[in-house]
């Protein structure tokens, strides 16, 4: 089946790729165009380990259709920091303890960046219920919830 | 599989009619990528209808609210104007599961996925609410509770597209809720599902309602006995017992690995009650 | 000295503070490169072919329309893994639960495997293969297992731990007994005696990760493996052993983790990937999906358990009994007979006695999950432990301090304890503000104790001095959770230098001798007083070259703060050498100056936690929420709190999980309902509150810093501390795991009829 041509902006630069029909974005994005930090966790939109934004808007890119990403603007995990400059939630997962083994980080980075984009100053209960879409199974939540209430304050001083 | 992308819906209906192998609509993708990762659909054709103009979205009239089929839940719940008319309604679709899914996820694919837990049916049933079908050769109209037949079939003929859910006007003195039970705080399946609608006459008694229940048996459900037990009443202690019992006799419920006959039975009851004061309050009832 | 275990009493300049881990900034910008972030060139994409049924005869498979579709250039069934086992029972399991032989043993037992150009052409070759099953009768609950007609899962498994020798298989592989005095003259002395009996279902580890790795091996029996693993020299070993390479011609390489809990100590389709490789002769990239990881990996058992305890009515416990009945999935292990150990751990008892039966069903091949066993006989043992109080009249806390384990005590599972910390995570218990804050109302307040011991085993370490003066630590010991940090940490206090001068790298197996995997907690206490030993032997090189550039005798050189000082007064004059110096004047003295230590890591402390929890229930749907939460527990020394705290986190928010939803469903044809995220139910952000913890350092003896293990104990308590608050807030003892609201809302209606 002859794949479709697909030309979209993945963290602002301009991207062409050629996929299956039935790939899913995320599936584009690891095994196409080489950017393995999301990841597939469950592959069904339980688990949000591979938490994109689409046009601005959080999803789970494995619901995601590849095709979908024409004409439109995708951002991932790779383009959170600026060059060299970590993103002060980056800084703050860090600071604050907020990973263990890591892997469900880059889901929980680009949803609470979303959230903070949307809500800049959310309550325990806004930040607990924004990421109920992003599961963790080392940590918790208890130092997570606190390194994006950290960001959020400093977000608010700048 | 093929992908298009058409931009009417008469396109979209002509294409999925024409399909001789397995075609279906994406709109949100939420239950569809599901079932095809998990090998349940292997469609050999995917209409997207995301680039339909008549679909994508709100419109409020004198008529009533009118609500594109590719809108996705989290736009619902942007909209201030739909929120303040119908909480309930728009509450519902907003605990689609987590915000990843809201900014997919569309009322018209969560009732066309069928499935008896659906989150915002219940709250469309109660609210009245109709689907604008359309097919290649015809458009017509149905009500929500009609459109579900069975866990995953619909009424809808191969070819028709649901193109918009409609709302009625809301007469003043209105209030909705809907109520769900899930084990965690987020993320689950309903257990039960609950939506009432109601309105108001003079002195605080009800006028009209109506009372729809989810995850209970195998097709969401109109129950018109537990409208009629509170129709007449400010919601007194006896009137909330003869709808929760009008409530748990409607069930019909099974043993799943999300709950028993007897727990949903019993929820179902205690649900409704607790929804019905808050529609009762929105309504402005005291 | 250098080799010396014992704890010296010290003050610490590195170890206990709280640096930024080093794999943080990778894991943040999702640089770092996980089990299914590799690819090789030319790389097939492996896919299983796993039964759907419980119990099966496996009467002929069908390849050969799969091998002939385009794409396709590998496919194998057990015939191309040949049993070289030699009689090892153990690896013999291993090789029949990789791949069925001649049936299938569960819901998603593997039965053959393709590999193909890319996953679509490998989904179709897999609709290719004609599996052609006799379906068998099945039993998947571990009583039913047990009954004298069930099927019967392995013919070649007789009971062991019996006398006389059984003449006929069972599904009972063996039963164990632990404890010491003389029970039944202990309940006859006792003034109440409680009996109950509890039941839990089972569980799964849960880590976000799925299984995934990258296999190469070659006709010349020459092979690498990638693989996110908890011991990727365990790995290496088994499967070698399976597909007949030589250990050294396997070279493996451990990713990241993306979360294990004793879940990736195992290989599972590890063996099915090298052999697809092999006989395609190119690579072979097989990932599971979810649903895979749930069926066909390694949960934990579901138990039925009964609890016997008798008392004085001053609150002394004359007498305590279980019988643990744990099931290990369709291959035989050591399950019942950890819980009959951890059972009463906490105890100072004279008259004690365990039994745990290790039971065979049509369910998959149990795996460790964070303090294996432990959850579910603290669950029993701590549930009616609050009983038998109650019945007495007295504190549930007071009740436990009565009778906790101390220094001397003989442990219900047989050793002497040194210190330990019972006694005090329950004072401190007892002290915590949590027990005195205000409950709402609906809500209830319970605790329970845990505990856990800990591995030593063999560790390999390589502490390399760069001629900058910064330091390479190369270990062998898996990072599950802040390790390198720790390891950096312990190497900076042994040298005197900063933190931010050790970079601590986890090597493949080629480059280290062998470690054992990273699970009952050894992580930090073996790589520790591995790295510990490495370094004091990097030390001595030190001062021995100070010694020969201060021509000397190394005898009067001694390392202090990062230096090496010439003792005596004779010596005044000669200024200290710092290890930048040092190292900066290595190729002049000697070359590359590096330590070097392998130990079989002895003495590992036991570890005890306290919990609190509080909850709350709706009263008209039982709908659950854990509304306050604190974790008290001992560390021996915590070399990083963050982590230490992390871990104390982690394992509470998984124990209550599993006390309140996480359940594995089976239908009635034994085929598992639920195998994904949606209706198996770990708990999302907001199901939890932030979780206190407190930490307490009772030092370890043996180990020159005091550590003790801390990953495992604190999934041990929550499942009678939910129980407890239960029991608290609705006036109900709820006896079977998960205690979901349809189990509570029963329960509360039974008690009120």
């Amino acid at each position: 089946m002859a794949g479709t041509f697909v030309s979209t902006k993945i963290n602002g630069d301009q991207t062409e790729f050629v996929c299956q029909a039935g790939e899913t974005l995320l599936e584009v994005l690891r095994n196409r165009l080489g950017l393995t930090g999301s990841k597939e966790g469950c592959g069904t939109g339980d688990c949000g380990a591979c938490s994109v934004t689409l046009d601005g808007r959080l999803v789970c890119s494995c619901l995601v259709l590849g095709v979908e990403a024409q004409g439109r603007k995708v951002n991932t995990i790779e383009g959170l920091a600026d060059g060299d400059a970590l993103h002060p939630l980056q800084s703050n997962f860090i600071k604050h303890a907020a990973l263990q083994c890591g892997i469900c980080t880059p889901g929980f980075l680009i949803a609470s960046k979303a959230l903070l984009d949307r809500n800049p100053n959310p309550t325990d209960e806004e930040i607990r219920f924004a990421l109920a879409g992003n599961l963790c199974r080392c940590t918790g939540y208890d130092k997570i919830v606190r390194a994006v209430k950290a960001t959020a304050k400093d977000l608010r001083k700048k | 599989m093929k992908y298009q992308t058409p931009s009417t819906t008469k396109e979209a209906a002509v294409l999925i009619k024409r399909e001789r192998g397995k075609a279906f609509v994406l709109a949100g993708g939420t239950d569809l990528m599901v079932r095809m990762k998990t090998g349940l659909t292997e469609p050999d054709l995917v209409v997207d209808i995301k680039h339909i103009p008549a679909m994508q979205s709100i419109k409020k009239s004198a008529t009533g609210f009118r609500i594109g089929a590719a809108v996705s839940a989290a736009e619902m719940g942007e909209n201030a104007p739909l929120k303040k008319a119908w909480p309930g309604v728009v509450e519902s679709a907003n605990l689609i599961g987590s915000d990843q899914i809201q900014n997919r996820c569309t009322v018209a694919g969560n009732l066309c996925n069928a499935s008896p837990a659906a989150d915002a049916v219940p709250a469309l049933i109660a609210a009245g609410a109709k689907a604008n079908v359309v097919g290649p050769q015809r458009r017509r109209t149905v009500s929500v509770e009609k459109v579900i037949t069975g866990p995953g079939t619909t009424s809808l003929a191969k070819g028709e597209v649901v193109e918009a859910i409609t709302l009625p006007k809301r007469p003043p003195k209105s209030g909705d809720a809907y109520l769900r039970f899930i084990p965690r705080s987020e993320m689950d399946i309903a257990v039960v599902g609950v939506g009432v609608s109601l309105t108001l006459g003079n002195n605080s008694v009800i006028k009209s309602a109506r009372v729809a229940l989810g995850a209970v048996a195998p097709t969401p459900l109109l129950v018109s006995a537990a409208g009629k037990a509170i129709v007449g009443t400010k919601l007194d202690k006896a009137a909330l017992n003869k709808l929760a019992e009008a409530c748990s006799a409607a069930c019909n419920p099974i043993d799943d690995k999300r709950g028993t006959v007897e727990f949903r039975t019993e929820v179902a009851g205690v649900l409704a009650q607790r929804a019905a004061k808050i529609a009762y309050k929105r309504a402005g009832g005291k | 000295m250098a080799n010396d275990t014992k704890f010296r009493n010290r003050q610490f300049k590195s170890v206990g503070t709280r640096p930024p881990r080093p794999d943080g900034l990778d894991k943040v910008t999702g640089r770092a490169k996980f089990g299914a972030d590799t690819f090789a060139p030319g790389q097939l994409i492996g896919l299983v072919l796993r039964s759907p049924h419980a119990h099966a005869e496996i009467k002929r498979i069908d390849t050969s329309k799969a091998e002939k579709l385009n794409g396709v250039k590998a496919v194998i069934t057990s015939k191309d893994l040949p049993d070289l086992t030699n009689g090892d029972r153990d690896l013999y399991d291993t090789l029949e639960n990789c791949m069925a032989r001649d049936r299938a043993l569960y819901d998603g037992h593997a039965v053959a495997a393709v590999a193909a150009i890319d996953a679509p052409t490998a989904r179709k070759a897999l609709k290719l293969i004609r599996v052609t099953y006799k379906l068998l009768p099945h039993v998947t609950d571990v009583d039913e297992a047990m009954k004298p007609n069930a099927p019967l899962v392995q013919p070649r498994v007789y009971t062991r731990g019996v006398s006389p020798k059984p003449k006929s298989p069972s599904n009972v592989a063996k039963v164990s007994e632990f404890g010491h005095g003389d029970v039944e003259a202990g309940f006859k002395a006792a003034d109440v005696v409680v009996e109950k009996s509890y039941k839990t279902e089972q569980a799964h580890q849960g880590y976000i990760e799925p299984h995934a790795c990258l296999a190469s091996v070659g006709p010349d029996g020459h092979g690498e493996l990638w693989v996110t693993t908890q011991g990727h020299f365990i790995y290496r070993n088994t499967c070698a052993s399976l597909l007949g390479m030589e250990v050294a011609k396997l070279k493996v390489t451990s990713s990241e983790i993306g979360g294990g809990f004793g879940g990736k100590t195992h290989v599972w389709m590890e063996p099915i990937a090298l052999a697809l490789s092999r006989k395609a002769n190119r690579p072979v990239k097989l990932e599971m999906t979810r649903d895979e990881v749930f069926r066909s990996t390694g949960p934990t058992s579901s138990t039925s358990i009964d609890v016997k305890i008798g008392v004085k009515k001053n609150g002394k416990i004359t007498a305590a009994s279980a019988h643990l009945r744990y099931q290990d999935g369709a291959f035989p292990g050591i399950w019942a007979m950890l819980g009959a150990m951890t059972a009463y751990a906490c105890y100072d008892l004279k008259n004690v006695k365990t039994v745990g039966y290790d039971v065979l069903v049509n369910r998959p091949k149990v795996a460790a999950y964070r303090a294996p066993s432990a959850p579910m006989a603290a669950f029993a043992i701590e549930s009616t432990i609050n009983e038998v109080a109650a019945e007495i009249g007295m504190d549930p806390v007071d009740f436990r301090i009565k009778n906790a384990a101390k220094e001397g005590t003989k442990s219900s599972y047989g050793p002497t304890y040194g210190p330990i910390g019972i006694g005090p995570t329950l004072a401190a218990v007892k002290k915590h503000p949590h027990m005195r804050a205000k409950l709402e109302k609906n809500q209830g307040r319970g605790m329970a104790c845990g505990f856990w011991f800990n591995f030593g085993g063999e560790t390999c370490t390589d502490l390399n001095i760069g001629v900058d003066g910064t330091v390479t630590l190369t270990v062998g010991t898996i990072d599950v959770g802040g390790a390198r940090a720790s390891l950096s940490l312990i190497a900076a206090e042994e040298l005197g230098i900063p933190y931010e001068s050790v970079k601590c790298n986890i090597t493949d197996t080629g480059s280290l001798g062998h470690n054992d995997m990273t699970d009952g907690s050894r992580g930090t206490f073996s790589s520790g007083m591995s790295t510990i030993f490495a370094a004091r032997n990097a030390i001595e090189e030190l001062c021995q070259r100070a010694a020969d550039t201060w021509e000397i005798s190394v005898k009067d050189v001694v390392w202090d703060d990062g230096k090496a000082t010439a003792k005596g007064k004779k010596h005044k004059k000669l200024k200290p050498l710092s290890l930048d110096e040092l190292a900066g004047g290595s190729p002049n003295t000697g070359g590359p100056i590096a330590g070097h230590s392998q130990i079989v890591a002895d003495g590992a402390g036991v570890s005890f936690a306290s919990h609190i929890c509080d909850i709350e229930v709706d009263p008209e749907t039982s709908a659950t929420k854990v509304v306050r939460y604190t974790v008290v527990q001992d560390a021996g020394k915590a070399i990083h709190p963050d982590y230490v705290e992390g871990q104390f986190q982690g394992g509470a928010a998984q124990g209550i999980g599993w006390a309140l939803n996480e359940e594995y469903i089976y239908d009635e044809n034994g085929r598992l309902q639920n195998p994904g995220f949606l209706d198996y139910r770990v708990p999302v952000c907001s199901d939890l509150p932030f979780i206190d913890t407190q930490i307490l350092e009772i030092p370890n003896p043996n180990h020159p810093y005091g550590i003790r293990g801390v990953g495992e104990t604190s999934i041990v308590p929550p499942l009678a501390a939910i129980g407890n608050a239960l029991s608290d807030v609705a006036g109900v003892r709820m006896t079977h795991v998960p205690m979901s609201p349809p189990r509570i809302r029963k329960a509360i209606k039974e008690n009120q009829a």
